[in-house]
């Protein structure tokens, strides 16, 4: 009786006890939701246009990241006690955008076209080996130390009817809306954007009409690559510059499953959803077990959605012939 | 000319349907085998016992067991550190609370109640496929590895949380904990493998084995033909964990000695399982041995030709290390995507042939 009243009802008595701790909870799982959604993005852009499900998303933030730290500060790549004059927050970002494009091709020529048609598990893997190499090259080049990032986003936090909320957040959530505007734009209105969901809905049928599948996936591992950058800025503005970040990705992947590999809508409903649920499980269950049950919740949740509907909130009907 | 099946009748249906049944097969498999088990041990060194054979030993196991899964049901599982990591708590369970228990029977009952554990998490396998099924498997090894670090009835409550694996015999040979002889331990592997091994092999040329395949082509072709999806995804988990158990019981008992949990079989080893089974070849039993074999050894090397051959630094090495692992990975699976085994299938298509290939 009393594991079900500490299970069952005790939680919600404290939820309805102090309402305004409840949703600041809650709108702080929302902000790391939207954090998530981030991450979850990338994941999804490149798996619409190409069936890949890129592992290295995550390493990909990381990089960016630390490419952006290294810019700013000045450091010489692979040279580490030397130092150069930094440069001013938005050159370095625009410059880092261009590295992650460049990146971008470099993976499409190396990677994805030798390896057209393959299997998606090998093609998995092979992000994996991406992965790797990523990570290796990065901290080669900008030292595997933790770094601080700062481009100027205002921190402090101030209250809203009892409810503390943190500027930092506020200002990751108007980024990310941003974000997912601007890609949206993208999307519809423009005559790439309209090439890419061609490609997402049918790569042969896009192939015949003369859309050019190697620039599509250029573009597409560019597009993810900002906003890994995106990503990586936020979440190492927040935690700092190491590698652990890489390990977002992981954090990412239910909101994933939960949203369906192919919606963009999907990976921000999911990010918010599983957000929420982590926190407010975290605070109000997490006690009962002592705690920690941020790493596998998130899961637990997406399967429990996954059960009821295999693909996804918005994921594509997955229809199968024999 | 050397290698050609001329010659070999096969007047017994049993002489049709071994496991070998070409004779130079057969024979090269016995000869490197008792060449592991009666050469091996006197020349080799305990660096060669504790760092190359026993850990390419128990992770063939564990690739043999992902391979079953993935390989030849056709289900992505991402949770095999999970499922080792469960194999090694039962160990440590059963040895320490029945301490007169033979380490043998205590492996497969590690390997037993991994497969419970599996077929739990197997479940979800009915409704979602592909990556879906694999990030839900990522939900066992994450929900498993905090649960035995929280806690403490699995660690006996001890408070440094690491499980240290008592001394135990196996016909009055000392086998487990620190006293025990290298080359006995890597006997005691050799052994387990090879049984296990056959035993894969057999369930998979079988009709259980064949159920699977049917399962891995399409699932709803080989459903409507007969098969019931359920119980033979559910079996073909419970199995893969059995071995993937065993593996981690054994990395405990005759490898590690003591490890902590969270750390040992963490989201790593599941994917160092996977990379051998995909680099060595998915749906192949001699895959799973080169593949655990390439992804032991390939640190290894790397990093004695770095740091003793070229004179970088650990860390610079360690750097390199990873640049070149991902690296080679993508170049095996460019070259050829159905692992190592496959180049050797195609060796031998072409030693069949020589000298006169038309």
């Amino acid at each position: 009786m009393n594991v079900l009243n500490a299970v069952f009802v005790a939680p919600f008595l404290d939820m309805a006890d102090s309402p305004a701790f409840f949703f600041e909870v809650v709108i702080g799982g929302m902000m790391t939701g939207v954090m998530y959604s981030l991450v979850a993005l990338g994941f999804v852009l490149i798996f619409k246009a190409s069936s890949v499900f890129n592992f290295a998303q995550g390493v990909f933030a990381l990089f960016a990241a630390m490419t952006l730290v290294g810019l700013m500060t000045g450091t010489v790549p692979f040279a580490l006690d030397k130092a150069l004059p930094g440069m001013p927050a938005f050159v370095a970002i625009v410059l880092t955008g261009v590295v992650m494009v460049g990146l971008a091709f470099l993976v499409e020529r190396v990677v994805l076209r030798p390896m057209v048609n393959q299997d998606h598990i090998i093609m998995f893997m092979s992000t994996i080996g991406i992965a790797f190499v990523l990570e290796g090259f990065g901290d080669l080049m900008w030292g595997s130390d933790v770094k601080l990032l700062d481009i100027g986003i205002p921190t402090g936090s101030f209250f809203f009817l009892d409810m503390m909320i943190q500027v930092f957040d506020l200002w990751a959530a108007g980024i990310a809306g941003v974000l997912v505007l601007s890609l949206a734009v993208f999307f519809q209105k423009t005559r790439t954007g309209r090439a890419l969901r061609a490609v997402a809905d049918d790569h042969q049928a896009a192939l015949s009409v003369g859309i050019p599948l190697k620039s599509i996936w250029v573009i597409v591992w560019s597009v993810a690559g900002i906003v890994a950058l995106v990503a990586g800025i936020m979440w190492g503005s927040k935690s700092g510059v190491q590698f652990s970040l890489s390990l977002i990705a992981l954090r990412a992947l239910p909101v994933l499953i939960l949203g369906g590999f192919t919606s963009v809508p999907g990976a921000i409903v999911g990010g918010l959803i599983i957000g929420v649920g982590e926190k407010v499980a975290e605070v109000y269950w997490g006690p009962l077990v002592n705690g920690a049950i941020e790493t596998w919740f998130a899961y637990v949740l997406a399967l429990v959605f996954l059960l009821f509907r295999p693909q996804g909130l918005f994921g594509e009907k997955i229809i199968e012939r024999v | 000319m050397i290698y050609r099946e001329t010659g070999q009748f096969k007047p017994t249906y049993q002489s049709d349907s071994a496991v070998f049944p070409i004779a130079q097969d057969r024979w090269v498999v016995i000869a490197f085998v008792a060449f592991l088990a009666v050469v091996v041990p006197f020349f080799g060194s305990e660096y060669l016992f504790q760092a190359i054979l026993v850990p390419v030993l128990i992770y063939s196991i564990a690739a043999i067991g992902l391979n079953l899964l993935t390989g030849y049901c056709g289900q992505l599982s991402l949770g095999t550190g999970g499922f080792m990591a469960v194999g090694a708590v039962a160990c440590y369970k059963f040895s320490t609370a029945f301490p007169e228990m033979n380490l043998v029977v205590v492996l497969l009952l590690s390997g037993v109640v991994t497969a419970g554990v599996g077929l739990i998490f197997g479940v979800p396998s009915l409704r979602i496929k592909g990556f879906y099924l694999a990030v839900a498997t990522l939900a066992a090894q994450f929900f498993l590895n905090w649960l035995f670090n929280k806690i403490a009835w699995f660690q006996n409550y001890t408070p440094s949380g690491t499980l240290t694996m008592p001394p135990r015999e196996v016909f009055g040979v000392l086998i487990t904990g620190a006293a025990a002889q290298p080359h006995h331990r890597y006997l005691f592997c050799l052994a387990m493998v090879v049984i296990l091994a056959l035993a894969a092999t057999n369930i998979v040329r079988g009709p259980v084995g064949r159920a699977w395949m049917a399962i891995r082509d399409m699932d709803i072709a080989a459903e409507l033909i007969g098969f019931r999806p359920f119980q033979t995804k559910l079996l073909a988990f419970s199995v893969s964990s059995f071995y993937v158990g065993i593996a981690g019981a054994l990395a405990l008992a005759l490898w590690l000695g003591s490890v902590e949990t969270a750390e040992a079989f963490d989201i790593n080893q599941s994917f160092q399982v996977l990379f051998m089974v995909i680099i060595g070849g998915l749906g192949s039993m001699l895959g799973s041995f080169i593949g655990a074999a390439f992804i032991v050894l390939m640190p290894i090397v790397l990093t004695n030709v770095m740091v003793y051959g070229l004179g970088f630094e650990a860390v610079t090495a360690k750097h390199f290390e990873f640049i070149f692992f991902g690296g080679l990975i993508i170049f095996f699976l460019i070259v050829e995507p159905h692992g190592i085994a496959r180049l050797w299938q195609i060796a031998k298509e072409k030693l069949r042939l020589w000298p006169f290939p038309h």
